[in-house]
């Protein structure tokens, strides 16, 4: 069959299953948008590349399919960057599309050209230029099984735009996909397995510290077999939210820089740390010479990188969570006693739970409106974040119970990403209330995807828990700087409002701690639009209780 | 801190290099030498890569090496017996009072004249790193114009694959 390399990309990703891409038209992809307009795949026009971006990563982080975004070539593809980069760090299965300019003018400056596959090259699992468009079909199909297999990440392809005018024989051929270079993990050493049951066993302290690999290997299930067989206590990293439900009696919530003190102290007093789909991040370890003093540490990973780039470790097993977990669990037996280690523990949520301080006039605290939030919804949401206080707020007042409910930049700290996300969220699971726990400041670094919401119908809830400050940066300055709150007062800013209204969102501003509630309830009623939520919140409220930078997990401020 | 050399099998393709220094470059490892060049398949590249490092360094730079879709196989061959070569252009002011001294110290080392110039000489020298120092310091005095040395390349011996 004669087809253009457009129409076979688009047969590749009906084949993949796409159902759904993210996108902004151009010069370069117009072949492509030509082949679009025919198909049966759901576009959704952004109204900037990087709310694609950003957009196919929340709806990868919803459902654990490979998030699909589309950009011209030059600053299209550019406009990208961020987005691939927040995948990047978080493991996040993303295939993108950028055009390109046709093949014999690459390399000659030509218009809206750039070295999209040059640029992205630290920051994606994988790249790929496509010169032929006999290519076309391999390359997709390459780039989808990278994306998702063994440790999950961005994959961007670059499209010239002959290659996608072309026209060729094609006829599908499900060939068999064979990369010398990358072989997807299967299995795992079950000596190692056996080694860290032995450690269980003899364990009197332990800890399970669980990570997004959790998530992405769909291990929750096995997470919580291990925990309650054993009665060993679990925290959570940002990353982990919902691997685990936060109300569980062995929960301690999150642990490291804005973690909850029981947590921190439960490892750092632990004989044993199993550590599952992590990478020891410095927001989760302090200062690594103090770390866990006397804990032996079993890592399970799919990635063998991370076996000790960061932390020694006594037990490594490299393969699938899900599988590790499994085959752990299949050789440990269940105990019933409750030791000294859950008193300590239980003493320590006595004495250390997160608190917050009163409201003053006119102002609501922040915290008070996520445990609002957390209430009306059970856990039955998805909570995505910008940035900031906002996000660390979030993570420690929401009661997560399930996983993919949590989306957030933990990796790179993306602010602009939880609206985006949000939208590709919503576009995921239309079944399930999405909110976005936004700043004043990081809502204005996507609010153009407003239009997009309210073009798809989306009813996203987006709350701004607005303080007129780059809170974070400002909390950090109180503590670190004499208080010289150097260039952090925005309160120079649009009325939220009505800038919702313009776009044709539905706008509510709420001073009053008793009117929270409400406002979030009437929000959820709302069906056929976007809500933006103006929470006047206590403009110096700080995130605590916090570990200072360089610190160890122990020498925690606030909380107490 | 030990030099280990890393034999490293790549798909001969158009940024694989880019993509080996650029995870060099970012990690912060440091490449003392790089020698590329087909193999006797000609879809797979050999990069000899030598790096400077304790164990934990060339386990992180090994591993994070595997993670390039392009890169096939990496090889540590430090610890094999191997035969090791490096080749060396040396362009050294000559005179007809110093010539027979250089040619004599050319035969020495088993090394070539490549090119004669009215007060210079090109020398052409191959072997390991040691003796391609020894034949550079030799030179010296006489006065080197332009040195041109190329990175190590490396095979282990005896029947088997590296």
């Amino acid at each position: 069959m004669k087809l253009k390399g457009a129409q076979i990309l688009l047969r590749c990703l009906e084949e993949e299953g796409v159902d759904t891409i993210f996108g902004y038209p151009g010069g370069a992809v117009l072949p492509i948008y030509d082949a679009l307009y025919d198909s049966n795949i759901r576009h959704i026009l952004v109204r900037h590349e990087q709310g694609a971006a950003h957009a196919a990563d929340g709806y990868a982080r919803a459902t654990g399919k490979v998030g699909v975004c589309i950009a011209t070539s030059g600053p299209g593809a550019t406009n990208l960057v961020t987005g691939i980069a927040t995948a990047y760090m978080d493991s996040i299965p993303l295939v993108c599309f950028t055009g390109q300019v046709a093949t014999h003018m690459i390399g000659k400056d030509a218009f809206q050209e750039a070295d999209i596959t040059g640029i992205t090259l630290p920051i994606t699992k994988h790249n790929y230029l496509i010169e032929r468009t006999e290519d076309v079909a391999r390359v997709v199909r390459e780039a989808f099984y990278i994306a998702r297999t063994n440790r999950p990440g961005p994959v961007v392809v670059d499209l010239p735009r002959d290659v996608m005018e072309n026209v060729i024989d094609y006829e599908s051929d499900k060939e068999e996909i064979c990369i010398r270079g990358y072989r997807v993990m299967k299995g795992f050493n079950s000596g190692q397995v056996i080694a860290a049951v032995d450690l269980i066993r003899k364990a009197e302290r332990p800890v399970i510290y669980a990570g997004g690999g959790v998530i992405s290997s769909d291990a929750s299930l096995e997470l919580r077999e291990l925990a309650e067989k054993r009665k060993i206590p679990v925290t959570t990293t940002l990353m982990g939210m919902g691997a685990f439900p936060s109300n569980h009696y062995l929960s301690l919530g999150m642990l490291g820089m804005h973690g909850t003190r029981y947590a921190n102290y439960a490892i750092s007093e632990s004989d044993l740390i199993i550590a599952v789909g992590v990478r020891f991040d410095d927001r989760v370890t302090g200062k690594l010479d103090d770390f866990a003093p006397h804990a032996r540490i079993i890592h399970i990973d799919i990635d063998a990188a991370e076996i000790g780039k960061n932390v020694d470790v006594d037990v490594p097993i490299v393969g699938q969570v899900k599988e590790v977990l499994a085959a752990i669990n299949q050789r440990l037996d269940s105990v019933e006693e409750y030791t000294e280690w859950h008193k300590t523990i239980d003493r320590w949520k006595d004495e250390y739970p997160l608190v917050y301080g009163a409201p003053s006039e006119e102002r609501i605290m922040p915290q008070h409106i996520i445990e609002v939030i957390s209430e009306i919804t059970q856990g039955k949401a998805i909570i995505t974040t910008e940035v900031g206080q906002n996000q660390m707020w979030a993570a420690q007042y929401y009661k997560f119970k399930y996983p993919r409910t949590f989306i957030s930049s933990g990796g790179l700290g993306t602010m602009g990403f939880g609206f985006p996300a949000a939208i590709g969220a919503k576009v995921a699971r239309p079944d399930l209330p999405v909110f976005d726990i936004a700043g004043d400041g990081s809502i204005q670094m996507n609010i153009q995807e407003l239009a997009t919401a309210v073009q798809y119908k989306l009813p996203v809830i987006i709350c701004i828990l607005n303080n007129q400050y780059l809170g974070m940066v400002r909390q950090w300055q109180g503590l670190f700087y004499k208080g010289r709150y150097a260039y952090t007062d925005v309160s120079h800013q649009p009325d939220f409002v009505r800038l919702a209204e313009a776009y044709g969102a539905v706008g509510m501003r709420i001073k009053d701690s008793s009117e929270v509630e409400k406002a979030i309830r009437e929000a959820l009623e709302i069906k056929d639009r976007p809500v933006v939520i103006d929470f006047w919140v206590e403009r110096e409220a700080d995130v605590y209780p916090m570990v200072p930078p360089g610190k160890s997990l122990i020498e925690m401020l606030g909380g107490d | 801190m030990k030099k280990h050399i890393l034999s490293v099998t790549v798909e001969n393709k158009p940024g694989v290099l880019t993509r080996v220094a650029t995870l060099f470059r970012r990690r912060g490892y440091n490449i003392e030498s790089l020698a590329v060049g087909e193999t006797e398949n000609p879809s797979i590249s050999r990069m000899t890569i030598v790096v400077n490092g304790d164990d934990r360094i060339i386990e992180q730079v090994t591993k994070q090496l595997y993670k390039l879709v392009d890169v096939i196989k990496i090889v540590d061959i430090s610890e094999e017996k191997r035969v090791e070569r490096e080749l060396v252009l040396i362009k050294v002011k000559a005179d007809a009072t110093v010539r027979t001294e250089i040619v004599q110290i050319v035969e020495i080392f088993r090394a070539r004249i490549v090119d004669i110039g009215r007060d210079s000489l090109i020398i052409e020298a191959t072997g390991d790193s040691g003796k391609i120092d020894a034949i550079e310091d030799s030179l010296r005095p006489f006065g080197i114009i332009e040195l041109v040395r190329t990175g190590k390349i490396a095979m282990v011996r005896g029947g088997s694959r590296g």
